[in-house]
């Protein structure tokens, strides 16, 4: 494993820890915003290490190994591959664009409101640089906390109900997601997954332990049917825990089928994947139906992202290497569209005090920038060619149709869908007579110009020159396949012979049982 | 045929996209002087037309000009070619772009309509779309800018903002996003699957990009999605959304659902046909006459329902649909004369039925008349215009010297060539059904008096920013008609005839 003098992921994940506590010492709400905005920027600074990042080795990268609780086994054990570094950069950018879309948004408690915003920060950078289960949980439970403060203290009229939700269908999540933890303690011996990943497992424990990960993952993305806490959370969070609960906290979902469903129970996600195959096109198509029927525009983008992230968990299951990165790409591209959809909403929800899109019918004539933007994010989001989406969706697809013609041709109308909603949406917004428009408005400022034109160069730079991030990811993901179609294939092998030999003998699989 | 073509790195292909895409950003920097801003449109048409005129020579030498600008993923570019079909209508668009901006100003000053900025600069993205099909060097490049024409196009067609331009315009992007993703998109996916790379093969219309040991059935699928997923070009059953694109102001009807627009499918069905399938494998899967008849069939149904229209616009855009049928007939016959009648067609079209479209908004600001039988009587109010109307009429039903005589004796001969008689007589039915549509209204506009109380008298012609392109573009089509040779010398340099 690779390794560095310099502990980098160490002092990203705890920079803004040391900057909650700093906080407690700062009383003006403007210092307090300042501050943030500058600790953010130099967590963005103290990144720059992980620009030597290796593209040619599917290795962890910037391993730290520290023991922690050695008599149970437990290490602060850190370290990235060329899938998890993209999402550690994804969250690092967001922080500074929530900060400022949170300027004039957030009005109460604004030492509060920053201290959840950096708290969060830390716990979503140790899920995705953590190589040890334990510590990977303890990450994954700790973002719980703050989000469910920020819905619940900043957040709308429901807001009460909307986090409590959200609290309970994740934590019914974690609990089953515990017990798998444990139960790799058991029978592999040992917390790093690195060395799980090295170990193979019976059948049956894959079966289960696959099943309660899942469980757990598909709340969080949400997969259909646990999707029903995202609109909820997504109407009542501020501007900003919307942005952060679309951009990072969707991606731990799917992030944690790749790094542990695929990897350690190979045979059972194999499979399963005709089952989640079938519920990554439901969610598809169901997404799109429902975004299709809302009126509140943050509802319209709370169900596009369960239509989107379908697409990230159908290339995950599709084991091909186009399918995953298309996976990985639309991981990417969902938080930067959708995380600028959503600032684009409090963006106007300043304005007018109203998500409504009735309330905000025709108002290309006095914001134009305003709906420009607004054009390139909502082009972005259906997969607008040129545009980042396009590559991911391209990639799905691509995949999909390499895997089976039906499977492509069944999210051929989620793509449609897609399309119809967004351009009803965008349709409305820019013309008709206008309903809320009053003197004073005034088209984008300084600040929004800035949080909005930095994912915009991102939705253009990734939609035509895509190779830098198909380079960090390629090998990895190559790695990643190839190790799951070794696992899977000996595993059908070994199978056979002990098939035969049971035929032989005239003993019945007791798998064949499990498996009807 | 020839020896495959050299293909240059020329970054010159570029050029006329480039323009194109920076004239709207500046069409709406000026936009508080109208002056300026119409200045703008005028410059840009002509420089974009400069530069693809200044490719001629190249092109006409056998060479392919090439440039890549974004590479997304091997095989996946933005990259732009330049050949002889790419000339046609390049040059036919950025000209046409450069007399529909005059006859725009007297149309919209004319009848003083809003919101003209969004309207040129739409425009003038909608040219950028066109500049990009024909300039496109792959399947994605193609599919990018199909895409672009029809997302700007929408504020065009929708630009009155009432009920009846919203419904049409609704209908005009469920037809054109709904057929692009649900076809054009998978067309795509497979052909990327199929070939590996979505690259044209250039150079050599015999030969496509797909490998001979492809699935046959598979790419017989992906043929059909192209062809389905192209609704631009309007072939019955995915032609309703042109009748309802004329709610639009007719200089958006001339230019774009007359030129940039529909050309733009018929041109994708040419260059996917002769540069994505090759006519060999059109011809091993046995995929040209199928297609063939389907054209045919759209070219005489839309010709009888245009017969029954009383609206002008009406009747001109199911003359449209039945004429753009006319290019697919020709390539689909998958002989090289018929094929050559086919291209040909695109130019031919174009400079008669944009005269055409001219006329019926010309006669509309003198006069706010849309139905034909109101006109009782014009003709000797407005002669230079329904002059203007009888020639290009003529060019439609294919009268020497007019130039749609020309391509349609191309696609007659290539029809009697591969002895298929129904298909000539679809040609020929056409050409009378043609006869009844067009006659009539100057039949009605000279020999028809005047009903009691019309007022007639008060009427005069257009003002002259209309009158002149409109006359113009008239006279090009007679034009094209002497001198085919213009058009024909792009054709012959790509099929290598």
């Amino acid at each position: 494993m690779l390794d560095s003098g310099f502990q980098v992921l160490t002092a990203i994940i705890f920079l803004p820890i040391v900057a909650c506590v700093c906080l407690f010492f700062i009383e003006r709400p403007s210092t307090v915003r300042v501050f943030t905005l500058i600790v953010s920027i130099i967590e963005l600074i103290l990144m720059k290490p992980l620009l030597n990042f290796q593209f040619n080795t599917t290795e962890f990268q910037f391993v730290e190994r520290v023991a922690w609780m050695p008599r149970w086994g437990l290490e602060y054990y850190l370290g990235v591959d060329g899938i998890s570094i993209l999402m550690v950069w994804l969250t690092v950018a967001v922080l500074p664009l929530c900060v400022l879309c949170s300027w004039t948004y957030i009005e109460k408690r604004v030492k509060e409101f920053h201290f959840c915003l950096l708290f969060m920060t830390s716990a979503c950078l140790g899920v995705f640089c953590a190589l040890d289960f334990t510590l990977f949980y303890v990450f994954w439970e700790a973002m719980l906390v703050p989000m469910y403060l920020l819905i619940a203290v900043w957040g709308g009229p429901n807001r009460s109900y909307a986090s409590i939700k959200f609290i309970l269908y994740t934590l019914a999540g974690s609990t089953v997601l515990l017990v798998a933890l444990i139960a790799f303690r058991i029978v592999g011996g040992t917390f790093s997954i690195p060395e799980l990943m090295t170990k193979s497992f019976s059948f049956r424990f894959q079966f289960w332990t696959f099943l309660a990960m899942t469980l757990a993952f598909a709340i969080k993305v949400p997969m259909f049917p646990f999707h029903t806490w995202l609109p909820a959370a997504h109407v009542e969070a501020p501007t900003a825990g919307s942005v952060v609960l679309a951009s990072i906290l969707l991606k731990m979902g799917t992030y944690g089928f790749l790094r542990f469903c695929l990897p350690l129970t190979p045979v059972a996600s194999e499979y399963f994947a005709p089952m989640m195959i079938a519920i990554s096109i439901a969610s598809i198509i169901y997404g799109g139906a429902v975004a299709l029927g809302q009126d509140d525009m943050k509802k319209i983008i709370a169900y596009s992202s369960v239509g989107h992230m379908g697409f990230v968990t159908l290339g995950i299951f599709l084991f091909n290497q186009r399918g995953v990165e298309g996976a990985l790409f639309q991981m990417l591209n969902h938080g930067i569209t959708t995380g600028a959809l959503f600032m684009m909403v409090g963006t106007i929800y300043e304005r007018s005090h109203s998500r409504q899109v009735l309330d905000n019918l025709g108002i290309a004539k006095y914001m134009p920038a305003y709906i420009g933007f607004f054009g390139l994010f909502a082009f972005s989001s259906f997969g607008f060619p040129a545009t980042n989406s396009f590559v991911g969706e391209l990639l799905v697809l691509v995949g999909a149709f390499q895997a089976n013609l039906w499977i492509g041709a069944a999210i051929i109308p989620g793509v449609l869908l897609a399309a119809t909603y967004m351009l009803r949406l965008a349709q409305k917004l820019s013309w008709g007579e206008p309903s809320s428009f009053k003197q004073g408005w005034k088209d984008l400022n300084f600040r929004e110009w800035v949080y909005l034109f930095i994912p915009a160069v991102f939705v253009l730079y990734i939609g035509l020159a895509p190779g830098l991030f198909f380079k960090t990811m390629d090998t990895s993901i190559a790695g990643l396949i190839s190790d799951f179609k070794a696992k899977t294939s000996a595993y059908a092998i070994e199978t056979q012979k002990a098939k035969s030999s049971l035929a032989v003998a005239g003993i019945e699989d007791p798998l064949d049982e499990l498996k009807n | 045929m020839t020896p495959a073509k050299e293909i240059v790195e020329s970054v010159a292909v570029t050029y006329p996209v480039i323009i194109t895409l920076i004239a709207p950003f500046l069409v709406y920097a000026f936009r508080k002087d109208p002056n300026k801003r119409e200045a703008v449109s005028f410059i840009a048409a002509m420089a974009t037309f400069l530069c693809v005129l200044s490719m001629a020579p190249e092109v006409l030498a056998g060479r392919i000009l090439k440039y890549t600008v974004f590479t997304i993923m091997p095989g996946i570019t933005v990259s732009f070619s330049a050949d002889g079909l790419s000339m046609i209508f390049g040059m036919v668009s950025s000209f046409l772009w450069f007399i529909a901006t005059s006859y725009n100003i007297g149309y919209m000053r004319g009848l003083k309509e809003h919101a003209q900025t969004r309207y040129y600069v739409c425009f003038a993205v909608a040219i950028l779309g066109a500049q990009g099909v024909s300039f496109a060097s792959n399947v994605f490049t193609l599919y990018l800018f199909y895409e672009i024409i029809t997302v700007f196009t929408y504020p065009l067609v929708a630009h009155h903002q009432d009920e009846e331009a919203y419904s049409g315009a609704r209908k005009y992007l469920v037809y054109l996003v709904g057929t692009s993703k649900v076809f054009l998109l998978p067309a795509m996916v497979l052909t990327y699957i199929l070939c590996g790379t979505l690259d044209y093969h250039l150079g050599d219309m015999t030969k496509g990009m797909y490998p001979s040991d492809a699935n046959g059935l598979l790419v017989t699928v992906t043929y059909a999605l192209f062809i389905a997923g192209i609704a631009k070009a309007a072939i019955m059953p995915f032609h309703n959304w042109l009748p309802s694109a004329m709610v639009a102001p007719t200089p958006v009807s001339a230019l774009l659902h007359a030129v940039a627009v529909v050309k733009a499918g018929v041109f994708c069905i040419c260059r996917v046909i002769l540069s994505g399938f090759g006519l060999d494998t059109m011809d091993r899967l046995g995929l040209g006459l199928p297609t063939a008849y389907i054209a045919a069939f759209t070219i005489v149904a839309a010709s009888i329902i245009a017969i029954t229209k009383d609206d002008l616009k009406a009747r001109l855009a199911y003359s449209t649909v039945s004429q753009l049928s006319y290019v697919v007939l020709g390539v689909t016959m998958l002989t090289p004369i018929a094929v050559q009648g086919g291209m040909l067609h695109i130019a031919n079209h174009a400079f008669s039925k944009i005269t055409l479209f001219f006329t019926a908004g010309a006669i509309y600001v003198a006069t706010h008349t849309k139905s034909i039988s109101q006109m009782k009587g014009y003709g000797w109010r407005m002669p230079w215009t329904f002059g203007a109307f009888g020639i290009a009429a003529l060019s439609m039903i294919g009268v020497p010297p007019v130039c749609g005589f020309v391509s349609k004796w191309y696609m007659v001969n290539g029809a009697v060539t591969i002895h298929q008689m129904p298909l000539l007589i679809a040609l020929l039915a056409s050409t009378i059904l043609n006869v009844g549509y067009f006659v009539p209204v100057l039949y009605t506009a000279f020999f028809k008096s005047p009903d009691p109380g019309s007022h007639v008298e008060q009427y005069s012609e257009a003002p002259a920013t209309m009158v002149v392109p409109l006359f113009f573009t008239a006279i090009v089509s007679v034009l094209l008609g002497l001198y085919p040779e213009a058009v024909t010398q792009f054709i012959k340099i790509f099929g290598g005839m």
